[in-house]
């Protein structure tokens, strides 16, 4: 399949690449690719500029800090899975990534178009709401920074404004276990539903695939009969599809729950 | 200043050939090799990013072309499938996987084979399940995979 015609620029540096989407508001940045080109050759994204950020450099970097993680959002899916620093501080993060699809979309795909992109069927939205990250977004005006439960706003819809780039990743360090279940179309396929859990005290539980953003609880204890009632009150309404109509999406948030705080918890 | 271009003249190596093209910004990397420089053993398979027909080698990261634009490949270095054979000589991963009936149709066999040698340039000695992971992003359906398997490892127990 051909792509409409667009127009290319490759930015050194955060600053120009704000430039260039400050002045063509029809442009894209583009990370990895592995979402935007495939949406591009269906003609369901068209835009104008393509706003390369594969030479800034300083994006895909990960570096551990006295409080935890700061991640590049260029860094990559592989990158992710194999980084010392990630497995020492937050392994649930490298143990999700190398979940994530295949060797060849692994290599190119980035943590931020993951984010940026909130394909609701994504597996890291709902790790990053639960272990409390917090994005910082650049855009003409500075930068500013958003905790993971108010970055996703909707399907493909995320904090990220227009001209805005997401540039930097803080994920604090685990207070307890983290964990992460999900059942997917094949191994590492399409995801029906997934759930993270991190234990800081209670427990917070972030589902994904059951409605347009990660849908957030907290449960005060990691025992399975808390975890399971509060993830029926919170009164999932997801949709049906061709992988699962929604009371089997709504069943699987509850069993997910369940092993991603066992597995939060130290009994898986 | 980076300025926006909608062509642009890019100069990448291919299978130690260097090659220098004009190409459209929309331009995908698949089309780039196949079309621009009739280097035809990488196919287009699904053209959505799922079947690995056209996995290649960038700058030493296995990637399905499809999924990239030429433009960004300017400077870079690839291998294709043709890259495997030297003076016409089968490597001993092409090798096997004709030794163990690893294709049928062949379709998918560029594919696969980039994957498998991207896997033990980095892993000489693969268990079943490493290689069973490495090629999940290439799809087969011909063989049923264990006969691509079995290659893969006597490659490996070759010393590929």
């Amino acid at each position: 399949m051909l792509l409409a015609s667009v127009e290319y620029a490759r930015p050194r540096s955060v600053d120009e690449a704000l430039s260039l989407l400050a002045a063509n508001p029809n442009g894209r940045a583009l990370a990895g690719g592995q979402t935007l080109v495939n949406v591009m050759k269906a003609r369901i994204a068209a835009p104008e500029l393509l706003v390369d950020l594969n030479a800034i450099p300083g994006l895909r970097e990960i570096r551990e800090t006295d409080e935890g993680l700061e991640l590049g959002p260029m860094v990559t899916y592989t990158q992710l899975a194999r980084s010392e620093e990630v497995i020492r501080t937050r392994p649930i993060l490298a143990e999700v990534a190398a979940q994530i699809a295949d060797v060849q979309v692994r290599n190119r795909g980035t943590l931020g178009g993951n984010l940026c992109s909130n394909d609701p069927t994504n597996h890291l939205p709902p790790v990053l709401v639960a272990v409390g990250a917090t994005m910082t977004v650049a855009g003409a005006a500075g930068t500013r920074t958003v905790p993971a439960e108010e970055f996703f706003l909707g399907v493909y819809l995320t904090a990220v404004g227009s001209g805005e780039l997401l540039t930097g990743i803080s994920v604090p360090q685990r207070q307890a276990g983290d964990g992460f279940a999900s059942v997917t179309i094949g191994a590492d396929g399409t995801c029906i539903a997934n759930a993270a859990a991190s234990m800081n005290g209670g427990v917070r539980v972030a589902l994904g695939c059951v409605a347009a953003t990660p849908v957030l609880i907290e449960v005060p204890s990691a025992d399975e009969e808390s975890v399971r009632s509060a993830v029926a009150d919170a009164e999932l309404d997801p949709p049906s599809d061709i992988h699962a109509p929604a009371a089997y999406r709504r069943q699987l948030a509850g069993v997910l729950a369940g092993r991603a705080v066992r597995q939060a918890s130290g009994a898986a | 200043m980076s300025e926006p271009v909608a062509q642009k003249t890019i100069s990448v190596e291919v299978n130690g050939t260097t090659y220098e093209r004009e190409v459209e910004a929309r331009r995908l990397l698949v089309h780039f090799i196949r079309d621009d420089l009739d280097l035809t053993g990488t196919h287009v398979g699904c053209d959505t990013g799922n079947c690995g027909a056209c996995s290649v080698i960038v700058g030493g990261t296995l990637l399905k072309s499809c999924m990239m634009l030429a433009i960004q490949a300017d400077g870079a270095s690839i291998e294709t499938v043709e890259g495997l054979a030297v003076d016409g000589e089968l490597k001993p991963l092409q090798q096997a996987f004709g030794d163990h009936h690893a294709l049928q149709c062949g379709y998918c066999t560029p594919g696969m084979l980039m994957s498998a040698k991207a896997l033990l340039d980095e892993n000489p000695e693969p268990t079943e399940g490493e290689i069973r992971r490495a090629i999940q992003g290439n799809i087969c359906r011909c063989t049923g995979y264990v006969n691509i398997v079995e290659a893969i490892a006597a490659a490996a127990e070759a010393g590929s």
